[in-house]
């Protein structure tokens, strides 16, 4: 399904970046063709959130090169980066409809901001988006009004607005309900072929990515531990991958949170309680 | 000992860098302003929410301050035979002092907190961040109208409560108490100078409409994004911005009235 071009569109080369003092991505690699949808899937502040930050130029890589379209995000200033974001779309988590607005007008939003189109010509293009995703009856509803899924889908639509290049989803499927996962999960890859983008998915939800996804990649200690396809994936037995299809808590990636160990911490001997040591 | 030092350093880095953060803060609303102002209609709305909306508190409480007044300032004054100086004690407390003042201080607990949560809850569902990702600038598109609606609103509340305060004087000093109602106004009328009075009143509560405004779209963009995140930014900005006010009416009425007499 995938339709690969000489240049691919991101192309991220030994990226470091953290918080503080704290690394989260690490000499971090990736590469994902034109057309594809790709996966990154890993335990939670593994960095794939952050991930998104970086494409989308909201955070700047310590070290390393984040390259979208060609253009060098870090190094974009104010006007260059808004004129990339407008060829890109983001699905956040819970959706980020704007409350105070319905949601034809949330639709119309990205419209209003950015072109100079006549109403009547938005409204027929808000329309157009809401039932791509099904929800042109809900055009006059507020966003409190809307379930999880019915406002995922909401989200969406505004985020394909202005047909963008790139779609990033940061976790699309958490909180849904498994119809409501596997509408936005069919959603994605009928948008993406549909209108000829390329897609990020940063999720956990395995059932769903290996369902959709072209290529998924695995992210540990800040970097792409495992790079597979959906059918890889199903028949690997890589205790990586197998941790992650089948949920297993404990294996490559611990259960525990680093700690001393447990039988000292019990009898006193280490620190960590809560209270300072004397 | 040390531990104290310790966290002494802690706290004065802490509120340098915040104060850093806010001055940064600053400059980008006023580089912003200009482009914020020709969205007229976001204005109109914010002028709606954080002016239109005030005016019942405000009205209803310069009418009680006006009238308490007028039952305080006739006792003291009538002691000293002079209960037709009223209209001008009445005024004149009002226009440079309290109107500009309890204005301020009603308005950061009534609008300036609301902005603040409502920016803070943006930021926490992420709907600043969408929209920044959208290429849409939120200080522009939400800080600088919210903003701007406090620095119109504040000044003409200032005036509205005055105007109550004066008629509350009124109803009381001259209806209930029976001052004679020309001595009331006529007494007004010449005591209080327009330029002096109330233009500095207006100015006082322009300068305050800056500060709760400013204070109240900084805490709530910059609130941690959890429920007592938000919590705590509205309450910073009530007691940040009322403090601030008491501090600058001290410094502009110094600055404006020392040397009258």
């Amino acid at each position: 399904m995938s339709h690969p071009v000489a240049a691919p569109l991101i192309e991220l080369k030994n990226v470091r970046f953290g918080y503080g003092e704290r690394v989260v991505l690490d000499g971090l690699d990736l590469s994902v063709p034109r057309g594809q949808i790709l996966a990154v899937m890993g335990g939670s502040g593994n960095g794939k959130t952050s991930l998104l930050g970086l494409l989308g130029g909201r955070n700047v890589a310590w070290a390393g090169s984040v390259h979208v379209d060609g253009q060098d995000v870090g190094r974009l200033n104010g006007p260059g980066l808004y004129a990339l974001r407008r060829r890109m779309g983001m699905l956040f988590q819970f959706g980020a409809l704007f409350t105070d607005l319905s949601v034809f007008d949330n639709i119309a939003f990205p419209y209003r901001e950015q072109t100079n189109l006549p109403e009547p010509v938005i409204r027929d293009l808000v329309l157009m988006k809401l039932e791509a995703v099904g929800l042109r009856g809900a055009a006059q509803s507020m966003p409190s009004q809307l379930s999880g899924g019915m406002a995922r889908r909401v989200a969406l639509a505004r985020a394909i607005a202005l047909d963008p290049m790139l779609m990033l989803y940061d976790e699309p499927f958490t909180g849904l309900d498994p119809i409501s996962a596997g509408i936005i999960g069919r959603l994605i890859r009928r948008l993406n072929d549909a209108f000829g983008m390329t897609s990020l998915i940063v999720t956990h939800d395995v059932n769903e990515t290996l369902r959709i996804a072209d290529r998924i990649v695995l992210v540990s200690d800040g970097r792409i531990v495992r790079d597979m396809t959906p059918a890889e994936v199903r028949v690997s037995d890589d205790i990586f991958i197998r941790q992650f299809a089948d949920g297993l808590p404990d294996g490559p990636v611990p259960f525990h949170y680093p700690a001393p160990a447990y039988g000292r911490q019990l009898l006193g001997g280490a620190s960590g309680s809560g209270g300072a040591d004397a | 000992m040390l531990d104290l030092l310790d966290r002494l350093g802690a706290v004065t880095l802490g509120a340098l860098a915040r104060l850093g953060l806010a001055t940064l803060f600053f400059g980008a609303v006023f580089a912003r302003t200009w482009r914020g102002l020709k969205r007229g209609a976001l204005l109109v709305r914010e002028i709606h929410f954080s002016g239109v909306r005030s005016l019942a508190i405000i009205l209803v409480s310069g009418l009680f301050v006006g009238m308490v007044l007028a039952v305080q300032g006739y006792e003291v004054l009538q002691r000293f035979g002079s209960a037709d100086a009223l209209g001008s004690l009445v005024a004149l407390s009002l226009v440079r002092e309290l109107g500009p003042v309890v204005t301020a201080l009603l308005f950061a607990g009534r609008a300036g907190s609301a902005v603040t949560a409502e920016i803070g809850l943006m930021r926490a569902t992420e709907q600043l961040a969408a929209m920044d990702m959208m290429a849409v600038d939120p200080i522009s598109r939400v800080v600088v109208p919210r903003f701007m609606g406090a620095l119109v609103s504040l000044p003409i509340l200032a005036v509205i409560f005055s105007s109550a305060g004066v008629i509350g004087a009124y109803l009381v000093g001259v209806e209930l108490i029976g001052i004679d109602a020309g001595a009331f106004w006529s007494q007004m009328r010449a005591s209080v100078d327009f330029r002096l009075d109330v233009l500095n009143g207006l100015f006082k509560a322009l300068v305050f409409g800056l500060a709760v405004g400013l204070i109240s779209v900084f805490e709530g963009y910059h609130a941690a994004p959890t429920a007592e995140g938000v919590s705590s930014a509205t309450t910073r900005t009530v007691v940040i911005s009322s403090l601030s006010v008491l501090t600058l009416d001290f410094i502009l009425t110094v600055l404006m009235f020392r040397g009258l007499n």
